[in-house]
């Protein structure tokens, strides 16, 4: 990695700037390789979820260079600790795409993360691949969500809670941390649920503090709230770790699964593996990939990255696979493309088909979202979640709600003649 | 798989003999052996599953418990092969098969095995199931379950198996449980209108939320007779009004819990903020290096003593404590006696003194969040009565804050140490002209407020996340109820603590969480300005400097 024929002190300069985790060191002619970013919290409050990620990406880039590179160059990754500060999210996004030169970066977690890198990826005509699920409402030209929108995650699972098998909820809880996701979700599953014919005052909503550990008010008014003689469901957006708490007073209050199911978009294998789940078995989780599901490809990743990270102990999860299906889709279309040039990448991304590790195929589609089974699981006393239910087919992400009045006019399609993020017209008139 | 009765099958000829017989180890009937019922439960989908399950608890065997129980423990598996079902057990580390009925040693489970998965809907039939069969188990608190469990999920069939484990009951908790099972069958599957009524009105006497749900369901029902409708809405009326006394109850004791949780994280910071003057920012890393003390000697009773599981926690405690406590002492002698009245440099150095601190253990323990048990004795609630329960970790959490801080003012108030400290706080250059050393003093007294910090870490473990941001959370709300309680004041800090978490879980239920927040933090922003010394203010001249 270091040129040994350097003045030692640009060595020693070079060593203590990738020990500082600030970037890695430049290595060689940047002609001779494809730079891949990586834009990823490795401390702050993010790191439990993004540090993964990271290593994930690692994992990726190894095994393409392994086989041969790309374009008979090989990949080298640029990983930068945006430390879990929104505003210094851009300022690393700017860093990687003016200074490092970046042909890709792979990165962010939270919406309000990507809220921040967008105009500088929109400004300086970068890419980005966002793996985390979200809550929709936003098409950019220069960000690929690979991770599920409000259509593949959210309204699947009220739909299966509304169910037979689901348990025929009739009562809704929408819980939340107080922020855009949630808050967005929410007012899309508000919507959704008047118009199957469910009351206002069947619907209850609550957000809480980010970090809220004193759930007993609220698990309290929940049990309340289920008393009605209605069945009850519980639909979470609770942000990552606040979550544990949350279980661990349901399970305390005596409320199974059985009686108020709770599904929840934020909780993954991942954030299982730091909580006793014994008191959980039931309750839900709705995405697009669960380690459990038993297919080749599923098998042969973990054996992968339980190999690349040294430790068996260590699970998979969905935004895992959102990357790996987003490396490969961008390794194809650059190939395809003959180029690293974004522009050309990008037309060459329409179309791109990546096996999903649960069986079946990803497309990614014009308006820059995947194309992907949804599964609904339990969660089981070893950590794991396993699928009972899971949409027949593929299911197109939706950029744009069709259940918010003002989004559903908004068409995503960045091809001709619409070329556009939010429209209501496309772009370039049909030519007759 | 719907049950085929033999004589339809005869009828129907060869075709549907021929599919019932490819089927056939699938279908199920109740008066087949329990092996042939337990073998169904190896079917495809929910649906089947379910009817299998039934079936099992048609039988009336009680050696079926044993199965069910098994598959709902997700340990029932079937090998992929041949579909046989097996029990799987974890046995010195590999997995084995027995036979899930008669329990015999199948060796181990070298053949590819799938694990019979089970949903919601299907878990309550298997409770209801259970149920039934387990009513006259010689437990009481099988007993207790199982009358719960059929009241969940009332099944018909059970009435007369429940009316005739009632005549032989002897527990008075077991008998209360089982008259609520019969109440609630009676009115929701009895067979005439009367007997309906009765159930209506036996389950008055039952206040608590699942009763309301099921009357309230009965109430709401198109279907339900106009006499049945009027005796469940009174049944409701009389439940509702019991039901606000008793909420109003709980939310007491949660606001009791909440402030007692705020006591924990304050009373070291009302030592090294209140009698020292020093601002701690790294106060809140003082509580997450309890709690990783708590992970660490949990980790090691797992691996050591596994026996004693459940009380690591007691070691926990003190081990927390000299953690927190030999931190503090290090971080007064090396950082905070340099900065002796200079509040602003002190505030910046213990801030990034926290931030270090956080990496460190991130790097040390990896950034995802560390699993802290809760042993069985912190886990459930202790119920007083119907719809009043108080969680058991609440309660402890509670009596240990109290416990702290008695323990701290009898410290503070009978020892020679507790002396010396107030002598040093009060006049320093009095104090160290009678001999007392107060930089020796300083240090310890700045090491007992971490190392309380440290236990409230203990504490925090059970009901938070153990992760390395733990600390920030608390931070602020412990500067919040020290400021609030009166700089210096132990009680102060007591009181104030209780009357914000009372205060602020009253605001919740009609402000939201989030609001109530804010309305709290504005409360004690005005209070201040009326009061800046807070509710109990110190006098005397120590003040004045």
């Amino acid at each position: 990695m270091v040129n040994w024929k350097r003045p030692l002190a640009a060595t020693a300069t070079a060593a203590i700037m990738a020990l500082s985790g600030l970037a890695l060191p430049p290595v060689a002619n940047a002609a001779e390789t494809i730079k891949v970013g990586v834009l990823h919290s490795l401390s702050g409050t993010m790191a439990i979820s993004e540090t993964t990620l990271k290593d994930v990406m690692l994992m990726l880039i190894e095994e393409q260079n392994k086989a041969g590179g790309l374009l008979g160059k090989k990949l080298e990754p640029v990983v930068v600790d945006p430390a879990s500060n929104w505003p210094l999210f851009a300022e690393k996004a700017r860093e990687l795409i003016s200074k490092e030169k970046v042909d890709v970066t792979f990165g962010c977690w939270t919406s309000v993360s990507r809220k921040s890198v967008l105009p500088v990826f929109e400004e300086l005509n970068g890419l980005l691949f966002y793996p985390v699920q979200y809550e929709g409402e936003e098409s950019s030209r220069n960000v690929f969500y690979t991770g599920a929108a409000p259509n593949q995650q959210a309204i699947p699972a009220v739909e299966y809670l509304m169910s037979e098998d689901g348990g025929a909820a009739k009562r809704w809880v929408l819980l939340g941390t107080d922020y855009v996701y949630p808050r967005t979700t929410n007012k899309i599953l508000r919507a959704f649920l008047t118009s199957k014919g469910v009351a206002e005052s069947d619907i209850m909503e609550e957000y809480t503090p980010f970090g809220h550990s004193d759930w007993q008010t609220i698990v309290a008014s929940v049990k309340r709230f289920a008393a009605e003689g209605k069945k009850t469901a519980v639909v979470s957006t609770i942000n990552g770790d606040a979550n544990v708490p949350f279980y661990k007073e349901l399970a305390n209050q005596g409320i199974k699964a059985e009686d108020i199911p709770v599904v929840a978009f934020s909780v993954g294998e991942e954030e299982l593996a730091g909580i006793d789940t014994a008191p959980l078995v039931g309750h839900l989780a709705a995405w697009n990939y669960f380690m459990s599901v038993e297919t080749p490809e599923n098998e042969g990743f973990i054996e992968k990255w339980q190999a690349f990270i040294k430790s068996d102990k260590r699970v998979t999860n969905d935004p895992m696979e959102a990357h790996v299906i987003g490396f490969k889709m961008w390794v194809q279309a650059v190939q395809q493309a003959g180029t690293t040039d974004i522009d050309a990448v990008r037309q060459a991304m329409y179309g791109q088909e990546v096996k999903n590790l649960t069986g079946g195929v990803a497309v990614m589609n014009t308006n820059h979202h995947l194309s992907k089974p949804v599964l609904i699981g339990e969660i089981q006393d070893d950590g794991q979640i396993e699928t009972v239910w899971q949409t027949d087919g593929l299911v197109v992400g939706d950029a744009w709600s069709d259940f918010i009045p003002e989004s559903a006019k908004l068409t995503a399609n960045w091809t001709y003649p619409w070329v556009c993020g939010n429209c209501t017209k496309p772009k370039y008139l049909p030519i007759n | 798989m719907s049950r085929r009765r033999p004589t339809a099958r005869r009828c129907l000829g060869p075709i549907v003999l021929l599919l019932a017989l490819c089927f056939s180890p699938l279908t199920v009937h109740a008066d087949e052996p329990l092996e042939t019922l337990v073998q169904a439960l190896a079917a495809k989908g929910f649906k089947a599953k379910t009817k299998a399950v039934e079936a099992l608890a048609a039988s009336g065997d009680a050696a079926a418990a044993p199965v069910l129980e098994a598959l709902l423990a997700g340990k029932l598996h079937y090998v992929k092969k041949g579909r046989r079902v097996v029990r799987i057990e974890k046995r010195d580390g590999a997995k084995a098969m027995f036979d899930p009925l008669a329990g015999t040693d199948l060796g181990p489970a070298k053949r590819k095995t799938k694990k019979i998965t089970i949903n919601n809907k299907l878990r309550r039939t298997i409770r209801g199931a259970l149920g039934a069969l387990t009513l006259l188990s010689p437990s009481p608190t099988v007993r207790r379950d199982a009358a719960r469990a059929v009241f969940r999920s009332p099944r018909a069939d059970s009435l007369p198996l429940l009316e005739k484990a009632l005549a032989k009951e002897l527990d008075d908790a077991v008998a209360h449980e089982m008259r609520r099972a019969i109440a609630a069958l009676r009115l929701t599957a009895g067979e005439d209108l009367d007997v309906r009524l009765a159930g209506a009105h036996a389950l008055a006497d039952f206040p608590d939320p699942q009763v309301r749900d099921l009357l309230a369901r009965i109430a709401n029902d198109a279907a339900t007779p106009a006499a049945l409708k009027a005796a469940s809405e009174e049944g409701l009326a009389a439940l509702n009004r019991r039901l606000e006394l008793l909420s109003l109850i709980q939310n007491l004791f949660q606001g009791i819990s909440l402030g007692s949780v705020l006591l924990l994280a304050a009373i070291g910071l009302a030592i090294t903020f209140g009698v020292m003057g020093v601002i701690n920012m790294a106060h809140g890393e003082m509580v997450m290096l309890g709690a990783y003390t708590t992970f660490v000697v949990q980790q090691l009773f797992r691996e050591h003593l596994p026996a004693w599981d459940a009380y690591s926690l007691a070691v926990a405690i003190p081990a927390a404590f000299l953690v927190g406590g030999l931190f503090g002492i290090a971080i007064e002698r090396g950082i905070i006696r340099w900065l002796y009245g200079r509040p602003l440099e002190t505030l910046l150095a213990t801030w990034g003194l926290s931030l270090i601190l956080q990496q460190l253990v991130r790097t040390l323990f990896g950034p995802t969040n560390r699993e802290v048990a809760n042993p069985e004795w912190m886990s459930g609630a202790l119920e007083i009565t119907g719809g009043l329960a108080f969680t058991w970790n609440r309660i402890w959490i509670i009596v240990f804050a109290l416990a702290v801080i008695l323990a701290l003012t009898a410290l503070m108030r009978w020892t020679r140490f507790g002396l010396d400290m107030r002598a040093v706080t009060q006049n320093r250059r009095m104090a160290g002209a009678v001999g007392i050393r107060s930089g020796m003093v300083d240090a310890l007294t700045f090491g007992l407020g971490s190392g309380i910090a440290g236990m409230a870490g203990v504490a925090l473990s059970q009901i938070d996340n153990v992760s390395p941001n733990l600390g920030q959370g608390y931070i602020i709300d412990s500067f919040l109820v020290v400021v609030f309680g009166g700089v210096g004041n132990l009680w102060g800090t007591l009181v104030g603590a209780l009357s914000l978490g009372i205060a602020n879980k009253f605001l919740e239920p009609w402000a939201g969480a989030v609001l109530a927040k804010i309305l709290i933090l504005v409360a004690v922003i005005l209070f201040i300005q009326k009061r800046p010394r807070g509710l109990f203010a110190l006098k005397g001249r120590a003040v004045e400097n």
